[in-house]
Order: C-alpha cells, then sequence, then structure tokens
C-alpha cells in the first residue's frame, strides 16, 4: 500500500496536503477580502474624497478635508459626548447588575436552570425588535412602564421618549434589561472556575466573606469581567439599532449616538458618503484605543 | 512573497473601486427619449412603496396586460427603506426597476445625476402635460421649477386632509358647550384658530366622550419628512415659506414673525395630542384615531381608505374628512405628497420605450377615470372635476379641494441635508418646548443657508 502511493501515479491524483490546506483556506480569504477588507479599505480611501454615492460622479481627492469638517464640528463632538455617556451608563449598570445576578445565582437551588434560562432571553432578542416593544412600553397613553413605576411618584404622563433629559436614560434602561445577562454569563462561568479549595483554606484562616469575596473572588473573575467589559464597550459604542427604534436619535439629536449620525449622514436623503466614510475611520479608530486600553488592563489582570 | 501577494490583491481592489465612472454635471442630464422600435419588452417592472394605491396601480397594470400582453409588476417596498433602496440602485445603475413611482423631492437627485429620463418631449409630444392639474405637474414632474421640463408623469396625487369623528363634532350637547365656551358653532374648522380651539375642547384626558380623550394628532417624526409635512400646513397657511422661490434665500423668511407664530402655534396644537405621539407620522396618526384616541387627526389622503373602511376603523360610519383651514390672514395651503412616474435612465433604450408606451397609455382619460375608480388618486384635470370622482368616496371631496391648495417644500438635489437641521432644531421644541421658536428658526436659516452656500445654490 505504502509503496502504491509512493509510486507517484495514483498519488498524483490525490490533493498535496499543501493543496488541501489552500482548498480550505482560500475560498474563505477571498470571502475575507471581497466582504470585509475590500469594504474597509474603499471606505477608507472615501473618506479623503468629496463623493455622494448617488451623485453620479467621481470621487473628489480633498485630503484631510472631510476629517477637519468632522473634527472641527461641535455637533459631532456632542454625539460622541452622547455615545460616551450612554456607553459609560450602560456598562457600568450592566457589570454591576451582571456581577450581582450571577454571585445571586452561582449556588444551585431548585429550579436555578429555569430561573438561568429566563434571565438569558433579553439578550437572544433581536434588538430592533426589543426597541419596538419597549416603545409601546413606554408610551404614556397606554403603555405599563409609568403604571410599574408610579410608586416613585413619577406621573403617568410622563413621555420618557419625548423628554431630551429622559430619552437618554430610557435607552440605557433597556440596554442594560437587554444585556445586563450577557455580563451575567461571563462571570458565572468565571466563579464556577474558582477551585473551592481557596475558599476552604480562607474559611481555616477564618477569613470575613467581605476578604473571600474581595481576595479570592474579584481576583479570579477579574479578567472575565474585563472581557466582559471590552465587548460591551465595543458595542456601545456602535450601538445603532436599539436607539434608532427607540427615539430615532430624537427628540431632536437628543439620543443621537454616533453611529445614528454616520447613518444620518449616509443615507436619509443626504448620502455624504465620503464623510460618513471618515466619521466611520474615526469611530474605528475610537474603538480600538478603546479596545487598547482594556485589553493591556486584561493582560496585566491575568499576569497579577 | 505571500506578503507580496496580498499586497497585489488589496492593490488590484482598491484600483476597481477608483475604476472611473460616467460622469454627471449639475445641470439636468439629457437623456431624451429613446428612438421608436418594436415593442419587444414583454414585462416591465416598477417599484413603489407598500401601501394601497400600489396595489391599486397592480390593478391597473393587470389592464395593461390584457390590452397589450405585456406584464406590469409592481414591487413594493416598505416605506421605512423605500429611498434607500431606490438610491442603491441608483448608486450601482441598476435596470432591475423600469420605472419608479417617485417621492417629488426626488426630481432634482433624478434629474442632475442622470438617474431619471427627461419626458419633456414625449410628454409634449403626446399631450399628456395638458391632461394633469398645473400644480401637479409643477410638483411632481418639472425640474428645475418652471422650466417646462419633465421628469415624471404625476400619477399619485396626495396632500395632508383631515379626519374627524362626526359623532362628537354633531353630538348637541357637546355643540352647546362648545358654543357657550368659545362663542361660536361647533362644525368643521375653516381657520386653524378655529381647529386649536376644537382641539382643546376634546382635550379631556378625565373626562373623555365616546372615549375620546385628545383632540388632534399631528406629525412629529423627526427621521425624515414626517414633522415638516405637518409644520408646513401651518407655516404655508400663516404666508410664511421655506425658502424664497425666486432667489432661494432662506434668511428672513425661514425665520421671519409669521414663520415664529407658526412654530408657536404647531408646538400649541402638539399639547392637544396623544401622548405619546411625539415621533408619530402617517400610521401613528391612523392608530391614534382608529383606537379612539383623538377626535381629529391629520394624515395623508392615501391613508383614508383604512379611516372609511369599518373593517379597518370602527368608527368609519362616524368619520368624516376636511381640507386644511386658513391662516390668520385667509390663506390657506397644504402640504404635498403623492408622486410620480419616472422611467429609469439605467435600462435598455427598448424597455424605456416600453415604459413611455406604458404610461401614454396610463394617462388615457379612461384609464385614469379606471385608476380613480379603484382607488388611485389621479391628478387628470377631466376626472378630477367629475360628479363620479367626486362622490366616490367620502373623502373625495376634500381631496379635490385640497389639491388646489398644495405647496411643496425643496426638491433640489440637497434636500435631505435641508431636512436635518429642522428635525434637530425644531423636533425638541415641537414636543417638549425646548427653546424659544425665534432663537431656534434664526438658527435653522443660519445652517439651511450655509447648506445652500457649500452647495452652490446661494452665494
Amino acid at each position: 500500500m505504502a509503496n502504491i502511493l509512493s509510486s507517484g501515479k495514483i498519488g498524483k491524483k490525490h490533493l498535496s496536503e499543501r493543496g488541501l490546506v489552500n482548498l480550505f483556506i482560500w475560498p474563505t480569504l477571498i470571502l475575507l477580502i471581497l466582504v470585509n477588507i475590500f469594504p474597509l479599505f474603499y471606505s477608507i480611501f472615501l473618506s479623503f474624497n468629496n463623493y455622494s454615492v448617488i451623485g453620479n460622479k467621481l470621487p473628489i481627492w480633498v485630503g484631510f478635508q472631510n476629517f477637519k469638517d468632522l473634527l472641527t464640528n461641535e455637533q459631532v463632538w456632542n454625539y460622541f459626548a452622547i455615545t460616551g455617556r450612554y456607553a459609560l451608563l450602560s456598562v457600568v449598570l450592566q457589570t454591576v447588575l451582571g456581577f450581582g445576578l450571577a454571585m445571586l445565582i452561582r449556588e444551585k437551588f431548585k429550579g436555578s436552570g429555569i430561573i438561568t434560562t429566563l434571565i438569558l432571553i433579553p439578550m437572544m432578542l433581536s434588538p430592533v425588535v426589543v426597541g419596538l416593544f419597549w416603545k409601546l412600553m413606554f408610551n404614556p397613553g397606554y403603555g405599563i412602564f409609568n403604571y410599574l413605576i408610579s410608586w416613585l411618584g413619577i406621573p403617568l404622563t410622563t413621555d420618557w421618549l419625548a423628554k431630551g433629559d429622559l430619552a437618554l436614560w430610557a435607552i440605557v434602561l433597556v440596554d442594560v434589561w437587554m444585556w445586563t445577562p450577557f455580563v451575567m454569563l461571563l462571570v458565572l462561568s468565571g466563579l464556577s472556575a474558582i477551585p473551592e479549595y481557596l475558599y476552604e483554606a480562607a474559611a481555616i484562616d477564618r477569613a470575613s466573606s467581605w476578604f473571600q469575596f474581595w481576595h479570592i473572588t474579584l481576583p479570579q473573575v477579574a479578567p472575565l469581567v474585563l472581557i466582559a467589559v471590552l465587548f460591551r464597550s465595543i458595542e456601545a459604542f456602535k450601538s445603532f439599532d436599539l436607539a434608532m427604534g427607540l427615539t430615532g436619535g430624537g427628540p431632536g439629536a437628543a439620543t443621537r449616538l454616533i453611529s445614528i449620525d454616520i447613518y444620518t449622514r449616509a443615507f436619509l436623503g443626504q448620502f455624504k458618503t465620503g464623510q460618513a466614510s471618515a466619521l466611520a475611520v474615526i469611530v474605528l479608530v475610537v474603538i480600538i484605543a478603546i479596545s487598547n486600553l482594556y485589553i493591556t488592563a486584561l493582560n496585566k489582570a491575568k499576569e497579577s | 512573497m505571500k506578503k507580496l501577494f496580498y499586497v497585489v490583491i488589496l492593490l488590484a481592489l482598491l484600483l476597481t473601486a477608483c475604476k472611473p465612472t460616467p460622469v454627471a454635471t449639475d445641470a439636468p442630464v439629457a437623456t431624451d427619449a429613446p428612438p421608436v422600435t418594436e415593442p419587444t419588452v414583454k414585462q416591465l417592472t416598477i417599484l413603489w412603496a407598500e401601501w394601497d394605491p400600489a396595489n391599486y396601480l397592480q390593478e391597473i397594470g393587470n389592464l395593461y396586460e390584457k390590452e397589450t400582453g405585456i406584464k406590469v409588476n409592481v414591487v413594493q417596498e416598505p416605506w421605512g427603506s423605500f429611498y434607500d433602496l431606490m438610491a442603491s440602485q441608483w448608486a450601482a445603475k441598476s435596470d432591475t426597476y423600469d420605472m419608479v413611482v417617485g417621492d417629488s423631492q426626488w426630481t432634482g437627485q433624478g434629474a442632475t445625476q442622470g438617474h431619471y429620463v427627461n419626458l419633456t418631449d414625449f410628454m409634449k409630444s403626446n399631450g399628456i402635460d395638458q391632461t394633469v392639474t398645473e400644480a401637479t405637474l409643477k410638483y411632481y414632474g418639472e425640474y428645475p421649477v418652471g422650466s417646462g421640463t419633465y421628469w415624471a408623469y404625476p400619477t399619485e396625487g396626495d396632500a395632508v386632509g383631515w379626519a374627524y369623528r362626526k359623532d362628537l363634532f354633531e353630538d348637541p350637547a357637546e355643540m352647546d358647550a362648545f358654543k357657550a365656551k368659545y362663542g361660536y358653532e361647533l362644525a368643521t374648522p375653516e381657520t386653524w384658530a378655529e381647529l386649536r380651539d376644537i382641539a382643546e375642547f376634546f382635550t379631556r384626558p378625565d373626562n373623555p366622550k365616546n372615549g375620546v380623550k385628545y383632540g388632534v394628532g399631528v406629525y412629529t417624526q423627526k427621521d425624515y419628512d414626517g414633522m415638516i409635512m405637518g409644520y408646513e400646513n401651518v407655516m404655508f397657511s400663516w404666508g410664511a415659506d421655506w425658502f424664497d422661490p425666486e432667489t432661494f434665500e432662506v434668511e428672513g423668511v425661514v425665520n421671519s414673525d409669521k414663520a415664529v407664530e407658526a412654530l408657536t402655534f404647531y408646538r400649541e396644537l402638539y399639547k392637544f395630542a396623544p401622548p405619546g405621539t411625539s415621533n408619530a407620522f402617517y400610521a401613528e396618526m391612523n392608530d391614534a384615531f382608529i383606537s379612539g384616541q383623538a377626535a381629529m387627526i391629520m394624515n395623508y389622503f392615501a391613508f383614508f381608505p383604512s379611516l372609511a373602511n369599518p373593517g379597518v376603523n370602527p368608527f368609519a360610519e362616524n368619520t368624516g374628512f376636511f381640507a386644511g383651514p386658513k391662516g390668520p390672514d385667509g390663506q390657506a395651503f397644504v402640504a404635498l405628497g403623492g408622486q410620480g412616474l419616472s422611467v429609469l435612465a439605467y435600462t435598455s433604450p427598448e424597455r424605456q420605450q416600453a415604459s413611455m408606451e406604458f404610461i401614454k397609455w396610463f394617462s388615457q382619460e379612461r384609464i385614469q377615470k379606471e385608476w380613480a375608480k379603484v382607488g388611485g388618486y389621479t391628478c387628470n384635470k377631466a376626472v378630477l372635476a367629475s360628479d363620479e370622482f367626486l362622490q366616490n368616496t367620502p373623502y373625495n371631496q376634500a381631496f379635490s379641494d385640497s389639491m388646489q391648495m398644495v405647496k411643496d417644500f425643496w426638491n433640489i438635489p440637497v434636500f435631505g441635508q435641508m431636512l436635518e437641521p429642522v428635525n434637530r432644531i425644531l423636533h425638541p421644541y415641537i414636543v417638549d418646548g425646548q427653546g424659544d421658536p425665534k432663537a431656534l428658526l434664526d438658527q435653522l436659516a443660519v445652517e439651511q443657508r450655509q447648506i445652500l452656500v457649500d452647495n452652490g445654490i446661494l452665494k
């Protein structure tokens, strides 16, 4: 058999190992280049041009003009500030609540499986659908939300989505409802990986619960919490569908996240494709910078 | 070597992306009608928004197939993505669709960017331009306005009208109470001031009449042109405007004293609207009416068939319709809706010719009668004036009245950029009272002027 394979005639009919590798890699690579790499480079190219996709004109090279226009525009900075506020509030609340929930359901009890599954349901839904459902629930005429929180003394007629100071909180609330389970899931996996003997040793040394939490639980789970924070921060920074479904960026531009601003410039009758590409590139740079900060922190946490 | 190979691939892709495309100028592109050839086209595809009139057009298309053997397929796209789909087709120079029933404000883009076929000679030589009302030809077909150059056949006339609850307006106790409070009879409003009084009168969240808690529903949607279509009914009727039609100047026009009064009034009206309608357009208006929340709503006439349908609207028997009221100086204008049928420039000359043959057939009076009969809002002069049309539905009289008062906003290629500051600046004031109306309109004038200057429309 070995002789037949090595004799050449039959061996030539089979793919070499290298050929097989290429057969698997190249279709994926070509798809990646066409769907990801090319659009990325093309949008970077367009960001240096005055170009409208429906304008029927060639892109006109304008260098850094689009970036200059955007970065000297007060409104754009305002949209970045709104996005930052939204991301910070959402991620902090999700992390605290997700951690708390994970601690609560860490120990197995009767029905804990079902409860965990129920808690995870919101993150399995489509953000647009969630946005539209919550829009109905926030409706001051017939929505249930104001009724549920009426014990706080908030008037039943409060229109959360029409008031500039409340609309952002409404989106944060829905985002927290939807994505806290994700943080909980990651933290839960971290908690289950902590060796039991660490707690046993601490108990023998008569360490308090707080001491155990601060010196065992938190350091052990920290890398996973940082991963959750990293994912959620990136997601929150480029969040679009939830806010679009709930407020469309309104009232006025009170909840116009930076991704909604990109959409507004790129579509909705404006079709400022070059400028929208430049803004997308800026957002990409910001997200890469934030990610690097988190990854540095993550590496430090792992080392310690 | 490998790295070099990847770099070569990426460079090749980038070069492909930079490949020159046909250049268009800002002037309307002369894509005149192609020479007449033997019809070889067996099917025509028309793109329109997803709504009842598109179903009616399909019925007309079926009639065309019966008469000529050429199949007409009306493809419907939800309103939310209709414009994006059309724009992506333009960008790709796609020949998927032969014709589009497009919004009036697209005409500037269609004409100057080469997406639409110039129909001037075709419409004039066949006398089609003489068959439709002047206002519809001007707003749905012509670009630039007053140029006598046509890019679309006025197909679906539409305007913002009003629906109201007759059971409330004709209730003797309510009529007496209204007269006692305001000093005149309760009836369909002749003026905006009367409409405001009626809206206030029926706003009783704690003491509803026949379940109605609020007086009026008005457009507030800020994503595209919804709120603008609502506000401009008031603004135009107050004698204000978006810009000077001769010079395109906005300073002193969009922020005139009359505009300030109109904006203040529109804000006042919203106070009598159902809570939760802070980002509301046509669907939310009909919802507010059908669910019995509002005594009156504004909406495009194209959305009124469902209000007259007892299967959809439980108050259909008690629903009446009226045209937009007058402003303080007696002027009455209503916002234009509706669309024109354009031939897309990226199909073959044969298909363009076949599309024009369809328009020629469709524009005949007998077909326009049929179009009106199935539910379409014809722009044909003769059909609009006929008793048969006026009595066909409970809202056709109001529609006919409204079409005498229509006025439109910008149809210039940068209309989308002009919409954005209006929504951003005025929406918080209208729905939440944020800001001073004069200061807001001044800011709007500055921003819109800059857009016009940046795009070479103003100096």
